[in-house]
């Protein structure tokens, strides 16, 4: 398959960015979206020209490092997916195709495709954790917790930090992202005792590091490639409201 | 080159509580003016990271991914070994520690792998503290299921997402800890070398990935939670990222690395489909729990999988190894699949491959049953190979996984350079010659959480060090060495690509040290691998500057590394000449084909300590005692 490429090149968060068109030829179809980037960059640098910047690392959908915006579209087609599990065959031959970074007030271009997605690390850090030190914990089977309760933890821990939420939402909200937290440890005995705590702190981070507001447009719940239900941002603001009583 | 191991005195029940007690501890005010530097946040990293901050040290954790969040121990799927004993199956500490040796191949410690066994009850404690939602029975319990080499169900897990949840609860309490201003995190920032002063580690050297710039920063104890070297196949399981350069880079200051050429092929992986891949795909070994792995009795039988009779088929693991069947341990799994392929039995478009078939678990248990426990990865596999595994068998081949192998530490988790200390996958302390399915995430959470918080305080308080500033001579020097590297890289100006390095190197190694070796291919190998390399040094492009990102360089820089790492797993493969655990040398098998141990000359661990660049490394042999056990033939028929 050939392919047409519009890729997003910024040499740095200051300098103005603009389209490069390439072009990559023969890629065959079962080859993920990463590795035809991959022999991209690896014929750029056969000529001496600069590869293109893009993060990704496991890729197998769990690392959340890969970005992309795929033709418009957060992780490119295809529900449930990250970029890096994204295959060739989910293409025409003869296409082409626009790459972009994810695009947020709060997520700076660092270079290329590479934004800076730190403020989520802040969002965590401002109480997505159990206050436990190590050593003080009661035996695993101590404190019984429901299988329907645990898989619901589970299903929004299952949240990979990737920002596609983000870059896909006209408010840049990190409503999906925040509420996957905050419900994970609110499911659970072990989330209870900070739990209205915890939902406050977390949001004021939030709307700290400039993330818009949500409007219910459910575009995060569309491209999110952990499936996770935009149920749980009511969850969190049930919690949140409760808080401030 | 001194191997003391340090093991305590006492039986082997006891060791560990006495070592604990008649460590010196420092007090809580004191500890404050201790400094430590953690490189790496994967599951080993980013618990040490947050039980030593809690104790009061000052502590620096440093990792090249853009959040901590993400380092590769957020891939593992399986889960955790713990015996809880929960099943009432008649587990206890001492038969996972039988285990662990016995998997092993009777080539780790005694005294290390108890004190795993130990802790491991801990840790499950620990992380159910931290909100981890481990699956659970009806009734509210803690679930297990079984995994290779056991016989008892003693694997805890998260769906298939074990790693991702013990690393995001890590991840939880260092987030905690940096909130409190007690661990300062460095994120993309690559560990470039080691600082010595006095001939103890004391500091790193660093490149900022987004700036370019290389700074040092200096400590009273460096801890490497780096993770492991599978990338030298360039085609492993790993992420991309995953490297040697950590580890190496300390060894070239005198670490001595272990058992370089302990290599883990996992059994369960999606077979290669063409020269560009990237990486291969793991598909959790706990598929083989209810899947049955088959190939064709005849060569080159090219009908469709459902189209070959019940009678036409080899269920090869069930009848070489009755009583684990499909549960062998990793290797013999592996070796079993390659056996097959080679004979031409193998399967799917190239004949790389055997089957993973669920029919008769689907029709015993169910379709919603095998959803539930083994969905996502089933999933995952359609998603890569646009085939329906519900419906046809899934095709699996062994790939590069786990390195047992890394840098020598004694019980205290220190390397032969004082001061620095190794936890998790870059250390070689637990698995012997093979890792057992879900004892490496245990490994890093014990060493982590338990073990390394306690031995490291014992050494601070055993020292007496003066406080060692950035711009000192020792640590300015290794920068300026540093420095001189990168623009040598990018003097270069060749025409190839660190990548297409990396591939070749990855070719190497499968072939000539990969699933079976033997001294032909081996010394093929040792001759091939400076070629590479030096070709390397004279054609590698690297473009772009030394300010600001470029990954160029980053590329560059591990790959230099894995050129010349690999050949030190080669030479340490030609030397051991026995078959053990995942190291098989053909010329040590048995008449059935099975691994040879020789138990008289290969009982040790095997030491290398660098010794310059055109010189040959020496080995040095740390002997191994058992005591406890006896060493037996490892059989799983
Ligand atoms: C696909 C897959 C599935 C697995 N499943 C299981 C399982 O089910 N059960 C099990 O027990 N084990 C499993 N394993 C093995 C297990 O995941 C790893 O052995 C373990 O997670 C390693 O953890 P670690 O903390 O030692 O290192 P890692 O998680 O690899 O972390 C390394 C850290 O070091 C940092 N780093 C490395 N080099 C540098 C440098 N030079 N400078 C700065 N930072 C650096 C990285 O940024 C990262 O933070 C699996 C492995 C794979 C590949
Ligand atoms: S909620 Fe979904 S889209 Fe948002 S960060 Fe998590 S996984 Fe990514
Ligand atoms: S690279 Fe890890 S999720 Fe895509």
């Amino acid at each position: 398959m050939d392919f047409t490429l519009q890729v997003w090149r910024q040499d740095s968060p200051d300098k103005e960015g603009r389209f490069e068109v390439y072009r990559a030829t023969n890629i065959s179809s079962d080859m993920s979206f990463i590795e035809m980037l991959d022999s991209l960059n690896i014929e750029l640098e056969q000529k001496g020209d600069t590869p293109v910047s893009y993060e990704c690392d496991c890729l197998e959908g769990i690392c959340g490092t890969c970005s992309l915006m795929i033709n418009g579209r957060a992780h490119g087609p295809g529900a449930c997916t990250t970029t890096c599990q994204l295959h060739m065959r989910s293409f025409q031959d003869g296409e082409t195709i626009v790459i972009e970074p994810f695009r947020a007030k709060s997520f700076p271009v660092i270079k290329d495709l590479i934004v800076n997605r730190s403020a989520f690390d802040r969002i965590i850090q401002a109480g997505g954790f159990v206050t436990v030190r190590t050593g003080s914990a009661p035996d695993g089977n101590a404190i019984p917790i429901s299988k329907i309760d645990a898989d619901l933890a589970m299903d929004a821990a299952q949240c990979i930090g990737c920002g596609a939420c983000v870059a896909s939402c006209k408010n840049s909200s990190a409503m999906l992202f925040t509420a996957a937290k905050v419900s994970h440890l609110s499911y659970i005995p072990q989330g209870q005792p900070e739990r209205m705590e915890r939902a406050k702190k977390m949001i004021e981070q939030m709307d700290e590091e400039g993330f818009g507001a949500c409007t219910n447009q459910a575009e995060c719940e569309a491209v999110c490639p952990k499936g996770i239900s935009i149920k749980f941002i009511a969850r969190m603001n049930r919690d949140f409201i409760r808080s401030s009583f | 080159m001194n191997l003391d191991a340090k093991i305590p005195s006492g039986p082997l029940e006891s060791k560990w509580t006495n070592h604990k007690f008649s460590s010196k501890l420092i007090n809580p005010a004191n500890k404050r003016k201790f400094s430590v530097i953690v490189v790496g946040t994967g599951l080993a990293g980013a618990s040490a990271s947050a039980t030593l901050s809690e104790l009061g040290y000052q502590v620096d954790t440093f990792c090249f991914h853009d959040s901590p969040r993400r380092a590769h121990s957020i891939a593992a799927q399986g889960g955790i070994n713990a015996a809880k004993n929960y099943q009432n199956d008649g587990d206890s500490i001492h038969r996972l520690f039988y285990d662990t040796i016995k998997g092993g191949d009777f080539r780790a410690r005694e005294a290390n792998v108890y004190r795993l066994a130990e802790v491991s009850v801990n840790i499950i404690d620990q992380c159910v503290a931290q909100g981890v939602p481990f699956a659970r029975e009806y009734g509210g319990q803690l679930a297990n299921r079984s995994f290779g080499g056991a016989q008892v169900s003693r694997t805890f897990y998260a769906r298939g997402q074990t790693g991702q949840q013990l690393l995001l609860g890590a991840y939880s309490a260092l987030s905690k800890q940096i909130a409190a201003g007690a661990v300062r995190m460095h994120t993309r920032h690559e560990m470039l070398d080691l600082i010595l002063v006095d001939g103890k580690a004391r500091g790193i050297v660093t490149r900022n990935l987004v700036s370019g710039k290389l700074k040092t920063h200096m400590a009273d104890v460096v801890v490497l939670a780096t993770g492991g070297y599978s990338n030298v196949f360039y085609l492993s399981t790993n992420a991309k990222g995953c490297n040697v350069t950590a580890t190496y880079r300390a060894h070239k200051r005198g670490a001595a690395f272990a058992n370089p050429c302990y290599t883990q092929i996992h059994p369960t992986s999606i077979p290669p489909h063409g020269d560009k891949q990237a990486k291969l795909t793991l598909m959790s070994e706990s598929l083989r729990n209810d899947g049955r792995i088959w190939v064709p009795k005849a060569v080159g039988d090219k009908r469709d999988a459902n189209n070959i009779p019940e009678a036409e088929r080899d269920y090869f693991l069930e009848r070489k190894y009755p009583s684990y069947g499909n549960l062998a341990p990793r290797d013999i799994a592996s070796r079993s699949a390659k056996e097959v392929c080679d004979e031409g039995r193998g399967v799917g478009p190239i004949g790389v491959g055997v089957y993973l078939d669920f029919r008769d678990s689907i029709k015993r248990l169910g379709h919603e049953t095998i959803k539930q426990r083994y969905g996502n990865l089933l999933d995952m596999y359609r998603l890569i190979t646009a085939e329906n595994p519900y419906e046809e068998p899934m095709r699996i081949y062994p790939a590069p996984h786990y390195t047992m192998g890394g840098l020598w530490v004694d019980y205290n988790l220190m390397s032969t350079i004082p001061g620095l200390f190794v936890i998790g996958e870059a250390n070689f302390s637990d698995h012997g010659a093979n890792r057992l399915g879900a004892s490496a995430l245990m490994q890093g959470l014990a060493d982590g959480y338990f073990v390394l918080p306690s031995t490291i305080s014992n050494y601070l308080a055993n020292e007496k060090l003066s406080k060692v500033p950035d711009d000192s001579p020792e640590a300015l020097g290794v920068l300026r060495e540093k420095q001189d590297e990168v623009n040598k890289l990018l003097a270069i100006k060749g025409k190839k690509s660190a990548d297409v390095f990396h591939r070749e190197l990855g070719k190497i190694m499968w072939d000539k040290c990969g699933m079976a070796r033997n001294e032909q291919g081996l010394k093929e190998a040792l001759k091939k691998i400076p070629e590479l390399r030096e070709e390397f040094w004279s054609n590698v492009s690297v473009s772009g500057s030394n300010e600001g990102l470029n990954q160029a360089i980053e590329r560059a820089g591990r790959v230099a590394d894995f050129l010349e790492y690999g050949e030190l797993m080669c030479l340490d493969a030609l030397t051991r000449t026995e078959s053990c655990g995942g190291h098989f040398r053909e010329e040590s098998q048995t008449e059935e084909g099975e691994a040879k141990r020789d138990d008289q000359n290969f009982a040790f661990v095997s030491a290398w300590e660098y010794k310059g660049k055109n010189t040959a490394p020496v080995l040095h042999k740390e002997p191994l005692n058992f005591e406890n056990v006896k060493l037996a033939e490892r059989s799983y028929k």
